[in-house]
């Protein structure tokens, strides 16, 4: 067994599998907190552009404005949009936060990673930013102790010549500034933040922007629900003669500033620089060897691109041929972005054990992993093979991340360890059943939460005949199990292991096509 | 651990609940207290450059024989700028006194002063001295004001030279 997971991961794995138990793997919120952030944004977007319409920026009468919204728009509407584009901004952060968290919790935030880390760091206080803007512009009391309080961080920093608090005081506010924050929160920050989020992306390959339909409607419904139940409410007008007493404070956006009561505007940029410096450089605390890049045969390769399209971290791309080959391209792997998964092994359609050896005696594919090689894991596949006893002889292929195999061993059962069941060329599974096998079981990290993001699902389709290279139909899938499953799923893997170990005994006694269709599956 | 739909759905029901009492508990609140009750607030904001720390020198001939031709400028102005010092007072008690070196390199530039004082509520009389000019012993601003303090007013003291002293609002 591997060693005990840590208590961070072990919350997130406990709180995943409740959400599995709750949404279903397809709708997981956790395996689509990215999505769903955009999903929050899109809410906001749309009903902010509303607000918008109707909304006065200047001092005097944005409050009146907002209330005339809030109360004289025909239905609701205007209340119900208001309390949307609040609640949607604040379930945005919900799934920011979680999102750091599990990327945090399942060591997904170091080695090639740290570029989407880092850019993530900024990208969530430019949203921070974008909240504090927009409960500026309303010019309540809250405004007012929103412009106060950040007046006072800024004027600690040494930006302005003149005091920017002053600004708020009896007599000098002006609507030059109203009109700066509607620039700022209306186009400049959004834009700046979709720019941001381009870069937080960049290195990431088939990124997902749209949430499950399902779980999409879900939230809009709660949160309509929650919007009419508890209609987003404004503070008393700004009264420059009096200071705000009773905030009622939105603490996803506004926490940082009743820290003034009791620390120094210098303290809180000092936290506030530590806290963001600390979390940038966390990626290299320690920094994480992901292990050997991937290589390249040319030889092998005839440039099809379908490792390029596999892999996860934009690691691989197309060039022109520079061997001579007959072959248009040739691809090329950027070691920096390589995350050695292996995955682009897998994907690669020369990787298959049924190749002949060439003459310099062993297993060559078009991409390989030099610390585990198509050949290698083949001939540990054979060792396996050799050393099987007893009826439903079974290998499994598990990966590095998910739960160990290690615990499925007996006479009758050997492992394969890969870096990622993505690695693994689904010919790797006929091979197998042709040479003594009953069964194999292919056992990687929970579906849906691939360590590397696609591996599972890849090998998934590859399994099903949907993705190439796929599996040949003639092979019996009902010989072959797909489990999914983290270091804490060891009851119900064993359970679905079991299953299946009798299902081949049920199988060796009454034979049934060759040419079943279905897998089995967790 | 497959659900039938209607317990999945009641499960995912409770899972949006859970997730919008999150945001309804902390969208708005828990309140924050910025002033106890029974009190008011005088804020002191000013910006304010202090006089020449000495008087300006007419240059001798001589003097401005020594200087690059472009830099014969017949006065020799000091940068650097006084101290600015300030005294609050309110009912003949001293609630703020403040000492402000003048910031920058060369110590020439304007001080910025932003202060906030929580006071009783009720009648007082506030008086406000400011001594920018090291040349001159004492205050060469002195200005007093009485105000009616409700709860959570705010008295804004201003200091506006142009108009030659404190300000109260």
């Amino acid at each position: 067994m591997k060693s005990s997971v840590n208590p961070i991961k072990r919350v997130y794995l406990h709180l995943e599998e409740w959400f599995n138990l709750s949404f279903g793997k397809e709708w997981n919120p956790l395996y689509h907190l990215g999505p769903l952030t955009f999903f929050f944004f899109w809410i906001a977007l749309i009903s902010g552009l509303y607000l918008y319409i109707f909304f006065n920026t200047t001092v005097e009468h944005a409050h009146a404005s907002l209330e005339t919204i809030v109360n004289d728009h025909v239905l609701g509407i205007g209340s119900l949009m208001r309390s949307l584009h609040r609640y949607a901004s604040d379930a945005a952060i919900i799934t920011i936060l979680l999102h750091i968290f599990r990327e945090f919790s399942q060591d997904r935030y170091r080695g090639t990673r740290w570029y989407s880390w880092f850019t993530g760091i900024p990208t969530l206080w430019m949203v921070v930013l974008l909240g504090i803007t927009g409960y500026w512009m309303v010019w309540d009391e809250l405004a007012l102790y929103v412009s106060m309080s950040a007046s006072h961080l800024l004027d600690a920093l040494p930006i302005f010549s003149d005091s920017m608090a002053r600004n708020f005081l009896p007599g000098n506010l002006s609507d030059r500034f109203s009109t700066l924050l509607a620039f700022l929160h209306l186009l400049g920050q959004p834009m700046f933040l979709i720019f941001m989020l381009w870069f937080h992306v960049k290195r990431l390959t088939h990124v997902e922007v749209s949430a499950p339909k399902g779980l999409a409607i879900g939230c809009l419904i709660a949160l309509t629900a929650l919007s009419i139940y508890m209609p987003a409410q404004s503070h008393a007008p700004v009264n420059l003669s009096k200071v705000p007493t009773e905030i009622h404070l939105d603490w996803f956006y506004l926490n940082i500033f009743p820290l003034l009561q009791y620390w120094s505007p210098g303290e809180i940029w000092l936290l506030v620089a530590g806290v963001t410096t600390f979390m940038l450089f966390m990626p290299w605390l320690p920094k994480k060897n992901e292990g050997t890049p991937a290589v390249v045969n040319l030889e092998h390769c005839n440039g099809c691109g379908q490792c390029v399209f596999d892999c996860p971290f934009d690691a691989i791309s197309l060039q022109a041929r520079t061997d001579g080959a007959k072959w248009k391209s040739e691809v090329i792997v950027h070691p920096e972005l390589c995350a050695a998964c292996g995955i682009c092994t897998g994907s690669c359609p020369s990787s298959t054990p049924f190749r002949k050896k060439k003459e310099e005696g062993s297993l060559k594919t078009g991409i390989d992993m030099p610390e585990l090689t198509l050949d290698t894991f083949k001939q540990q596949t054979d060792e396996v093979l050799g050393k099987l006893t007893g009826d439903n002889k079974i290998v499994a292929f598990g990966c590095k991340h998910g739960y160990d195999i290690e615990a499925f061993s007996a006479a009758n059962v050997g492992t394969v360890h890969l870096f990622c069941t993505g690695m693994m060329p689904a010919s790797l599974a006929e091979y197998a059943l042709k040479n003594g096998a009953d069964g194999v079981v292919i056992s990687g990290c929970r579906s849906g939460d691939c360590y590397y993001r696609f591996g599972n699902h890849w090998m998934d389709l590859r399994i099903h005949g949907e993705r190439q290279p796929a599996l040949r139909p003639r092979v019996d899938r009902e010989r072959i199990k797909i489990l999914g499953g983290a270091e804490v799923d060891g009851k119900r893997l064993h359970k679905q292991f079991k299953l299946f170990h009798d299902s081949l005994t049920q199988k060796t006694a009454t034979p049934s096509s060759a040419t079943a269709k279905e897998v089995n599956h967790d | 651990m497959t659900k039938t739909p209607a317990i999945r759905y009641l499960l995912q029901a409770v899972n949006l609940f859970l997730f919008m009492a999150l945001i309804a508990a902390f969208s708005a609140g828990p309140t924050v207290k910025q002033l106890d009750d029974g009190l008011a607030v005088v804020t002191l904001a000013f910006g304010h450059a202090g006089q020449p720390v000495s008087a300006c020198h007419v240059r001798t001939p001589d003097e401005l024989a020594a200087l690059a031709p472009n830099m014969r400028a017949p006065m020799d102005c000091p940068r650097e700028r006084s101290i600015i010092k300030v005294e609050l007072e309110m009912d003949g008690k001293v609630i703020l006194d403040l000492t402000i070196p003048p910031p920058g390199a060369f110590k020439d530039q304007g001080v910025d002063v932003y202060q906030n004082v929580e006071v009783p509520v009720g009648r007082h009389e506030f008086t406000v001295r400011m001594n920018d000019n090291a040349l001159v012993d004492g205050y060469t601003y002195t200005d007093s004001y009485t105000a009616d303090l409700g709860p959570a007013q705010l008295l804004f003291i201003d200091f506006n030279q142009r108009i030659g002293g404190f300000t109260f609002n």
